[in-house]
């Protein structure tokens, strides 16, 4: 575990096997009710890749909070989705975009993109224009649209 | 006759002439389940959404949110742009608040730098927020009651959000998609009748207000539409992330203008509406109420507005030191959340955002069990979605 402020945002570092008690733990005990936001960064040259983020609120005490979690490609992170339900569609969406498995989720799916997308377009290697000259190369029959 | 009852409907024991007689009724009731696809291309959607719907009869048994169909990679977007260059890309979430959305991201930058905009900027940005308001909320008034069957509203919606319209095209030149607010500050001085405008829509619009709720307010086909329907308590409205009004109609007094404020928002008095049942009518009652108090604000603002520089002191390019920041402001839907990471270049490495409309629909299914299918077309439009923000 590793603890920090950032432009005077409390940010904590807590272990993936660790994460459902922690989460219970700050929601019950610390009265961090309220789940605003789950999402994920991509740091692809570091060992364990993703930080998944959760940014907590507490009602009672008027508190923001950070936890992380540093998950490596492949390895799933335990879900939140049963703690706080707002995770259902949020952790889907860090699914969708990075490509990161959320263990236990009820309904792990694609949200935004469609069923048959391929890659994850928020990971730092997936190029931009990967898509698009995978389509004009096959429907166009030309190299690039560029 | 039997193979007829047999083939289309829920299986009954028919053996006899004598029993179809009996279960003739009891038959064609009780259909089986059908699952019916409401959108994309639906009026009442406010866009692109399409639901799914398990119906037992006119009953919803069970629903799913399909979204994704406006779907541009904003978030990837932002990693290929510079920090200043992104900023009109946040007004085409919600589009109808295109003004909420630029001053989230510009506070949120500015964080991120260390620095703050001058008071004048604030104040400015406070009253142009605080109208963006009231003409989202117009949107939202127009097109729900249109949806549940009153036709007249809208007009004099319309009519209204016209005039705050003309303030923005006076004050930057656009209508719609604003950028009106930069980082830092503002790019262009108040124009010389901007308090005179505000004044004088604010004034008018407080009986615009009460001649709205003339139509609606204690109309019984409106209440009739409108009352337990959509009911969310306070606790499942926390548990499933529910912001903005859909909370405050449940019971609970949150609004981040006071419990973390922003721009001027700490200077001005101003009250926080709830509702109790957390109903469609609640939800209404309250959207109205914030409607005059966003008036209020507006009229205390232009009081007294500080002059001075209305920009910071940010160079022409920004390099915010390396770190993240998460800054939330109560846009007219909800909590909007910006976490912004930055690995000291001029291109933020990740911008997430939270958007209200997004989490606020992941309470349409709890929302709208047990309803019939003339419901659903309400709680779409109580929950105020946009699908631009939805999907991003």
């Amino acid at each position: 575990m590793e603890a920090w402020q950032d432009r005077k945002q409390a940010i904590l570092v807590v272990d993936r096997a660790h994460l459902v008690e922690i989460a219970r733990f700050t929601r019950d005990d610390e009265q961090f009710n309220f789940l605003a936001d789950l999402t994920a960064v991509d740091w692809p040259k570091r060992e364990k890749r993703f930080d998944v983020v959760l940014n907590l609120y507490s009602f009672p005490k008027n508190e923001r909070l950070r936890l992380k979690v540093w998950a490596a490609d492949g390895e799933p992170v335990p879900t939140v989705s049963h703690v706080w339900p707002t995770a259902n569609w949020l952790e889907r969406e860090a699914y969708d975009m990075f490509g990161i498995v959320f263990e236990g989720h009820p309904n792990l799916t694609r949200i935004l993109l469609p069923d048959g997308w391929q890659g994850f377009p928020l990971r730092k290697d997936y190029d931009i224009l990967t898509q698009d000259t995978a389509w004009i190369r096959e429907n166009l029959g030309i190299e690039s649209g560029q | 006759m039997t193979d007829f009852l047999n083939s289309g409907f829920r299986k009954t024991d028919l053996n006899s002439d004598a029993n179809i007689e009996q279960n003739v009724e009891t038959t064609v009731l009780g259909a089986d389940e059908i699952i019916i696809n409401m959108g994309p291309q639906h009026p009442s959607t406010h866009g692109v959404l399409r639901v799914k719907l398990k119906l037992d009869g006119e009953k919803v048994v069970d629903s799913e949110c399909i979204i994704g169909y406006l779907h541009r990679g904003v978030e990837k977007i932002a990693e290929h742009r510079t920090y200043q260059q992104f900023a009109p890309y946040v007004d085409r979430m919600d589009y109808v608040a295109a003004v909420s959305n630029g001053l989230g991201y510009c506070e949120a930058i500015e964080k991120l730098l260390g620095v703050e905009a001058p008071p004048r900027a604030r104040v400015i940005r406070t009253i142009l927020t605080e109208l963006q308001r009231i003409a989202s909320h117009l949107v939202w008034l127009g097109t729900h009651a249109l949806d549940i069957g009153a036709l007249t509203p809208i007009f004099y919606c319309f009519r209204e959000r016209e005039e705050i319209l003309k303030i923005f095209e006076k004050y930057c030149g656009a209508r719609l998609t604003t950028h009106a607010f930069r980082i830092g500050g503002l790019q262009y001085e108040a124009y010389d009748e901007l308090e005179k405008d505000t004044e004088r829509f604010c004034n008018d619009f407080e009986h615009k207000v009460d001649e709205y709720e003339t139509l609606l307010t204690s109309n019984r086909i409106w209440l009739g539409r409108t009352k337990g329907i959509g009911v969310i308590s306070g606790e499942q409205a926390i548990a499933i992330g529910a912001t903005g009004p859909v909370i405050r109609a449940s019971g609970i007094q949150w609004d981040i203008r006071k419990a973390a404020p922003y721009a001027a928002y700490d200077q001005y008095k101003f009250d926080i509406p709830t509702g109790k049942n957390g109903d469609t009518y609640d939800r209404y009652m309250v959207r109205m109420e914030e409607m005059r108090q966003s008036t209020r604000i507006c009229l205390q603002a232009i009081q007294n507005i500080p002059t001075g520089p209305i920009m910071a002191r940010v160079g022409k390019v920004l390099k915010p030191p390396p770190g993240e920041v998460y800054h939330a402001i109560e846009a007219p839907k909800g909590e909007l959340g910006y976490y912004v990471v930055s690995d000291g270049t001029t291109q933020p490495y990740r911008v997430r955002i939270r958007p209200p409309s997004f989490v606020n629909l992941q309470a349409f299914d709890t929302m709208v069990k047990g309803h019939l299918v003339a419901d659903v077309v309400a709680i779409i439009g109580t929950l105020d979605i946009v699908l631009g923000e939805v999907d991003r």
